[in-house]
C-alpha cells in the first residue's frame, strides 16, 4: 500500500525536486554576481540584491506559474471546456481594465487600490463570458474560446481608447506585457494573495470537478452549482488580477500547463492540482531565465518568451485535439504504461 | 412520496397539466408515453432539478423544494442523460463522487469500502482505473450506476437508461434495475421508450399523454390493447410471454 502511494505521487515528487533545484539555480542568475561564496561571507552588497531583488523575483515567479496554470485549471473545469483560460476567458483584459480605471480615477493610486478596481473588474468580466457562454451553449468546442478572445479583444480595445485619449498607453504598457524585472521588496507583495486562494482552490478542488460534469449532476450530488461556478470563477479572477497588477499580464500559462498535466494524470483535480501548480511554476521560471540569459546583461520580457513558447505550444495542442480528439487520452495511458508512474491494477491486487 | 396536480409550462405550452400520483415503495415504476407527453418533466420535477409551475411533490412528510439539496442527495438520487463523458475521471474517482453527500471532501474508510462494493457490485472491478471516455455505452452507464449505488439513497430516478444502449447492454441495464429493487430494497422510478421492457421489468406502469396521467396501476392493469392504442394511437396485440404481457405495434 505503501508503495502505491509513493507510486501514484511519484509525478509530483519529480516535478517539486526539479522545481526546488531550478529555484536555487535561478537566484545566481544575473547581471550582478551573486553566489554562494559571497553570501557565506556575508557580503552586504550581495546579501542586499539577494534580499531586495533575486529571492522577491524567485517568489513572485512561483506564485505567478502556479497561481495562473490553477486558475486556468479552475477555469476549464467550471465551463467544461479546455480551451478556456484568463487569457481566453477574458479575465486578464478585464483585469487590465480595472488598473486602467484606477490611473484614471485615482492618479495617485498605490498598488493595493489598483488592485481593488483590477479585482472587481476581473470577477466581472469572467462572470459576463461565462454567464453568456452559458446562454449561447455552443455545439463546437472551439467557438467557446474564439468568443473569449474576441470579448477579450473589445475590452482591450475599449482600454487602449481610453489609455489614449488620456495620454496613458505608455503608464498601461507596463501591465500590458509582463515582466518581472519590477519586481523588488515592497512592489510585490500583493502577489502573496495567491496563496490563500491556491489554498481555497485546493480545498473546493472536489465541488469544482462535480460542477465541471454538469448542472444535474451537481444538483443530484446536493451541490448548488451556480455558488460553486461563480465562486470558483471569483477564485480564478482573483488569482489573474493579482498577478496582472504585480507583474503584468501572462498568457497562456493557463491554457497549456493545465492541458499537458491532464493528458498525463486525468482531470481529478485534487490529484492533479499540486502538479499543475509546480508544473506552472517550473514552465514560467524557465521562461524567465531564458529571458535573462539570451540578451544579457539586458532581458527580455517574459510575455515575451511565454507568448512564443506558449503560442507554438497552443497551436500544437489544437491541431492535436481537433485531429485526434479523444486519442489524447491514449498517448497518455501509453506514456503512462511506459514509465509506470501508475499502474493501480496490479497494485491492487497486490494490497490485498 | 406523492405529487399533487403538478403542472409546469415551457413558453405558455402546458407539458404537464394537473399530475397527481403516490409512488409505491420498493418498487420499480415505469413512466412511458409519446414523446413530449411531460414524463422527463414530471421525473425532474420529482427530484428537484426542475422547478414546477403549481401543485405540489411530499417526499417522507416535507415538501421536495422545503428539503435541504444535500440531505435530500442522501434519499433520493436522479441520473439524467446529460452527464458530461469528456472529463477524464476514473471509474472509482465517479463512484466517489456518490459519497459526496456523505462525507464531502474527505472519503472516511467505510466510504471506501461502500465505493468498492459499489464498483464490484456493478462488476467494474477490473475497469475501475480506466478513464470513463475511454469505455464502451453500456460500461459507462454501469458506471455511473454504481456512482448512483454508492450514493446509497431509498429512491433512484433514471431518465431513459436504456437509451443509446443495443439490446444486449438495454437489457441488462433492466436486469440490474430489478436488481436494485429486488436486491437492496430501492425504489426505482424510470422514464422509459421501450414498452415491453417497461412491462416485463416493473412492478408499475405510469402511462402519459399530453402532459396527463393517462393510466397509472400495475404492469397487467395498463398494458391492455385498449389502453396502450388510446396512449400511441396505434394498433396493439397483447401477448403473454412468462406470464407477463408484452406488446406487439406496428
Amino acid at each position: 500500500m505503501k508503495k502505491g502511494v509513493l507510486k501514484e505521487h511519484m509525478s509530483t515528487i519529480i516535478l517539486a525536486g526539479a522545481l526546488l533545484l531550478l529555484s536555487f539555480f535561478s537566484l545566481f542568475v544575473g547581471v550582478i554576481d551573486v553566489n554562494l561564496a559571497g553570501l557565506a561571507a556575508g557580503d552586504s552588497e550581495q546579501w542586499l540584491i539577494f534580499m531586495a531583488s533575486r529571492l522577491p523575483r524567485l517568489l513572485a515567479i512561483l506564485c505567478t506559474g502556479m497561481g495562473m496554470s490553477v486558475a486556468g485549471l479552475i477555469m476549464q473545469q467550471l465551463c467544461m471546456n479546455k480551451f478556456v483560460s484568463p487569457t481566453t476567458g477574458a479575465t486578464i483584459s478585464s483585469a487590465e481594465m480595472g488598473i486602467l480605471l484606477a490611473l484614471l480615477f485615482m492618479p495617485n493610486s498605490t498598488i493595493w487600490s489598483r488592485a481593488l478596481f483590477s479585482f472587481t473588474t476581473a470577477i466581472l468580466g469572467t462572470w459576463i463570458f461565462v454567464w453568456f457562454i452559458q446562454r449561447i451553449q455552443f455545439k463546437d468546442v472551439v467557438m467557446v474560446p474564439l468568443v473569449g478572445i474576441m470579448f477579450g479583444n473589445v475590452i482591450t480595445g475599449i482600454t487602449n481608447y481610453f489609455a489614449y485619449r488620456y495620454e496613458m498607453t505608455q503608464a498601461l504598457s507596463t501591465w500590458t506585457v509582463g515582466h518581472f524585472s519590477m519586481v523588488i521588496r515592497g512592489r510585490y507583495e500583493l502577489v502573496y494573495l495567491v496563496v490563500p486562494m491556491l489554498i481555497l482552490a485546493f480545498i473546493f478542488a472536489n465541488h469544482f470537478n462535480i460542477v465541471g460534469m454538469g448542472k444535474d449532476f451537481s444538483n443530484n450530488l446536493g451541490i448548488h452549482y451556480n455558488l460553486v461556478l461563480f465562486g470558483g470563477l471569483t477564485i480564478a479572477a482573483l488569482i489573474t488580477a493579482s498577478v496582472v497588477v504585480v507583474v503584468g499580464s501572462i498568457s497562456y500559462i493557463g491554457l497549456i500547463v493545465p492541458n499537458l498535466v491532464a493528458m498525463f494524470k486525468g482531470d481529478k483535480i485534487r490529484g492533479t492540482l499540486p502538479d499543475v501548480a509546480l508544473f506552472g511554476a517550473i514552465f514560467v521560471l524557465i521562461c524567465d531565465m531564458i529571458g535573462r540569459v539570451v540578451i544579457a546583461p539586458y532581458e527580455l520580457p517574459i510575455e515575451l518568451i511565454i507568448g512564443i513558447l506558449g503560442s507554438i505550444l497552443f497551436i500544437g495542442l489544437l491541431m492535436y485535439r481537433l485531429k485526434h480528439g479523444r486519442k489524447a487520452v491514449r498517448v497518455g495511458e501509453f506514456l503512462r504504461k511506459q514509465f509506470g508512474i501508475r499502474k493501480m491494477a496490479e497494485e491492487g491486487d497486490g494490497a490485498k | 412520496m406523492f405529487a399533487k396536480k403538478l403542472t409546469k409550462q415551457y413558453d405558455g405550452k402546458t407539458v404537464v397539466d394537473g399530475v397527481s400520483f403516490e409512488i409505491p415503495k420498493r418498487a420499480v415504476i415505469s413512466m412511458i408515453g409519446p414523446n413530449g407527453a411531460g414524463k422527463s418533466t414530471v421525473l425532474n420535477i420529482l427530484s428537484r432539478l426542475i422547478a414546477r409551475d403549481g401543485g405540489a411533490v411530499d417526499f417522507e412528510g416535507k415538501d421536495i423544494t422545503q428539503w435541504k439539496s444535500r440531505d435530500l442527495a442522501k434519499r433520493l438520487a436522479i441520473l439524467t442523460q446529460t452527464n458530461n463523458i469528456q472529463m477524464k475521471l476514473t471509474v472509482r474517482e465517479l463512484v466517489t463522487f456518490g459519497r459526496f453527500p456523505y462525507s464531502g471532501n474527505h472519503t472516511t474508510k467505510e466510504d471506501e469500502e461502500i465505493i468498492s462494493q459499489a464498483i464490484a457490485y456493478m462488476e467494474l472491478e477490473e475497469f475501475e482505473d480506466r478513464f470513463i471516455d475511454e469505455l464502451s455505452g453500456g460500461q459507462r452507464q454501469r458506471a455511473y450506476i454504481a456512482m448512483v449505488i454508492a450514493q446509497d439513497t431509498e429512491y433512484i430516478l433514471l431518465d431513459e437508461p436504456t437509451n443509446n444502449l443495443d439490446i444486449y447492454h438495454a437489457t441488462n441495464m433492466m436486469k440490474i434495475v430489478r436488481r436494485l429493487c429486488d436486491e437492496l430494497g430501492k425504489t426505482v422510478i424510470l422514464v422509459l421508450h421501450e414498452i415491453n421492457y417497461a412491462a416485463f421489468y416493473s412492478d408499475y406502469i405510469c402511462a402519459f399523454k399530453d402532459g396527463k396521467i393517462e393510466k397509472f396501476g400495475t404492469v397487467k392493469e395498463v398494458m391492455t390493447k385498449e389502453t396502450l392504442a388510446r396512449i400511441y394511437n396505434v394498433d396493439f396485440e397483447i401477448m403473454e410471454i412468462e406470464g407477463k404481457p408484452l406488446s406487439i405495434y406496428y
